[in-house]
């Protein structure tokens, strides 16, 4: 459970290079995670390790192959002071979940840390970060384990309602 | 994201049910919210018009497409199930979305019409497993009576805006980040993934936050040889690499009007590399001359933002003064002046993209190369953008000046900007890019080097053999 610590600006070339974009196996795209950026990490990665980050994680391409990668080695949380859009969307249909917290940068490499969804915080080194909440409609999709769970129960969607986010 | 936010739980409270009663509307909800006009609906019952209490407010162009789209006022920040009038996948990102409407249970495609299926990234199939990706999603096509473009007309983004798949006031997604270039149309044009694909491929519809719109007012005439790559990437360095992050761009004011489609499709196309969801230009007289050759009955109408819509910023840039701006490794926003980085040593030139790789693009790097040759120790690679953009610049010669100047001319694909085709850097390798992303390893190797300009300083650079200011050769 352990913490892997990244900068501003990870892009999805860093997350997984574009020459293994023809693989969709996540086990496998897992196995090449960071690639050219950090090689220790798709060799040492274990399920339920943590990724944290600076600004911007996730920038780049649409390609979902990067939160796959991610969730193929079995981490379930991403923390970053802030997501790229259409990343955070692919992370939370993928079933991984990115969590806003403006501290991040604060949080060490390789650090125990535990996340408390509900009372919104993690705990690292004995220290509270704060976390933000999910908005509301895609913590539906996220109680639901997915994008494809959540379309799975849908018959058919009802087109221009929403709510205020 | 950023902020925290509450959603309501209950999202299906709120008016109108299937897909089917929703398409119909879109005719009449027009305009009727714009500036301060309060909307005056009749009761049915008796007969008497009523205007609501609360005044409508200004709204933005963004804002107005949703609204137009789904009948009654929506505003930024507003979480949406909003009815798709287009989807696009192609090589790469295709097969996943397919898998992902199966796994949700899909039988059949909401509308195969609306759906854009064509091949780009990998083309011809260059391994076995992207042949084997090509006839996978050749038999969906086949199965789902989808039109596939195959291999044969080009760059996704490039293609749809040729064959008029994208109109002022639609909203369209496409499974690749470059979508946001439909803007250019007019239209309300995002990248999305292969999960989010599928579920549009099954229901025709996709939840969107509305996003805030930063507004660009683009004065001034630009000088020589400067152009829309010029200004894209001088805001990059401005905005910043997720300055727009979950915002519309909004490019107007006397410049944009000015510039031509590819222009404006160059300027759409880099929204996403400041975070962007959409690059959209008003549409104007431009857009709808572009779009009357491209596709059948269509009627112009106003659209555009209130003068006193509320823009979550506003930024003025006079191009008068612009330089030829270079973005240098490994970040988009790392902008600089040409001047700054002239004389670094390039290994490779790549002309093409769904950024610059129009015949624009193409005859404005072949009036910089004349009739001399590329430097003997550059590698150029020049790739159009799709077929048809192709034919022009074969028509018109340039072609025959690229290949005579020692340039390899690629068939309409992403070429190097892929990472994974062809084309690929070396360690310690440079290249000089007219695409759209400078990431560590996006031609190649992690330990090569990747710089972006437009396609004018592209061509001097090439003729030099390093990067260089293109007023100067």
């Amino acid at each position: 459970m352990r913490t892997w610590k990244f900068g501003d600006n990870i892009d999805t070339d860093a997350i997984v290079p574009g020459r293994y974009l023809t693989i969709y196996d996540p086990a496998t795209l897992a196995s090449h995670a960071f690639e050219g950026t950090r090689d220790e990490y798709a060799k040492q990665v274990k399920e339920g390790d943590i990724i944290v980050a600076g600004r911007n994680f996730g920038c780049g391409s649409s390609r979902e192959h990067a939160p796959l990668a991610l969730s193929g080695a079995g981490v379930r949380f991403i923390i970053a002071r802030s997501f790229a859009r259409i990343f955070y969307r692919n992370a939370i249909s993928v079933g991984l979940l990115p969590l806003v917290c403006p501290d991040a940068d604060k949080i060490p490499d390789g650090s125990e840390l535990v996340v408390q969804m509900n009372e919104g915080y993690v705990v690292s080194g004995g220290k509270r970060y704060a976390i933000e909440p999910v908005p509301g409609f895609l913590q539906e999709i996220v109680n639901a384990g997915g994008l494809v769970e959540y379309a799975r129960r849908l018959e058919e969607v009802k087109t221009c309602t929403g709510s205020r986010s | 994201m950023g902020k925290s936010r509450t959603i309501a739980k209950d999202l299906t409270v709120k008016r109108l049910g299937k897909i089917s009663e929703i398409f119909p509307v879109r005719a009449e909800c027009t305009m009727k919210f714009s500036r301060n006009a309060a909307i005056s609906p009749q009761n049915t019952r008796t007969g008497k018009t009523h205007t609501l209490v609360k005044p409508i407010m200004a709204a933005t162009l963004v804002e107005k497409i949703f609204s137009r789209r789904c009948g009654h006022p929506v505003r930024a920040g507003e979480v949406i199930m909003a009815p798709v009038d287009a989807a696009m996948i192609h090589d790469i990102t295709g097969p996943l979305a397919v898998q992902k409407f199966r796994e949700m249970g899909g039988k059949k495609v909401f509308d195969p019409g609306k759906i854009v299926l064509l091949f780009d990234h990998q083309i011809p199939a260059d391994s076995l497993p992207a042949a084997e990706n090509h006839v996978f999603l050749r038999k969906f096509a086949i199965e789902q009576q989808i039109e596939n473009l195959d291999i044969k007309e080009g760059i996704c983004h490039q293609v749809v805006m040729e064959r008029g798949r994208t109109a002022p006031g639609e909203i369209i997604v496409g499974a690749d980040s470059h979508t946001c270039m439909y803007g250019a149309a007019g239209a309300f044009s995002t990248g999305i993934g292969s999960t989010d694909m599928g579920f549009v491929l099954k229901f025709g519809a996709l939840y969107f936050r509305v996003p805030e719109t930063i507004r660009l007012d683009i004065t001034g005439n630009f000088p020589t040889r400067v152009g829309a790559k010029d200004l894209i990437l001088a805001i990059a360095g401005k905005i910043g690499a997720d300055g727009a992050t979950y915002q519309a761009l909004e490019f107007a004011g006397e410049t944009m009007q000015k510039m031509d489609m590819p222009g404006r499709m160059t300027c759409c196309n880099m929204a996403v590399e400041m975070g962007a969801k959409v690059g959209i230009v008003p549409p104007d007289t431009v857009t709808w001359e572009y779009l009357k050759a491209r596709r059948k009955g269509v009627t112009p109408f106003p659209l555009e933002s209130d003068r006193d819509a509320t823009f979550s910023a506003r930024h003025q840039i006079d191009v008068s003064t612009l330089s030829p701006k270079v973005a240098t490794p490994h970040n988009v926003d790392q902008v600089v002046d040409v001047g700054k980085v002239a004389g670094t040593h390039i290994d490779q030139v790549f002309i093409g993209s769904c950024t610059n790789g129009r015949y624009e693009d193409l005859a404005e790097a072949a009036e910089v190369l004349g009739n001399r040759k590329f430097h003997d120790d550059v590698r150029v690679l020049v790739i159009p953008a799709s077929r048809a953009e192709y034919l022009k610049a074969l028509r018109a010669g340039i072609i025959e000046q690229f290949v005579a100047a020692g340039a390899l001319v690629e068939s309409p694909c992403c070429g190097p900007c892929m990472g994974g085709a062809f084309g690929l850097l070396a360690p310690g390798e440079v290249s000089l890019s007219t695409s759209n992303r400078n990431f560590k390893g996006r031609q190649g190797s992690s330990e090569s080097f990747v710089y972006l300009c437009s396609p004018a300083t592209a061509a001097a650079s090439a003729l030099r053999g390093e990067i260089t200011d293109p007023r100067e050769v």
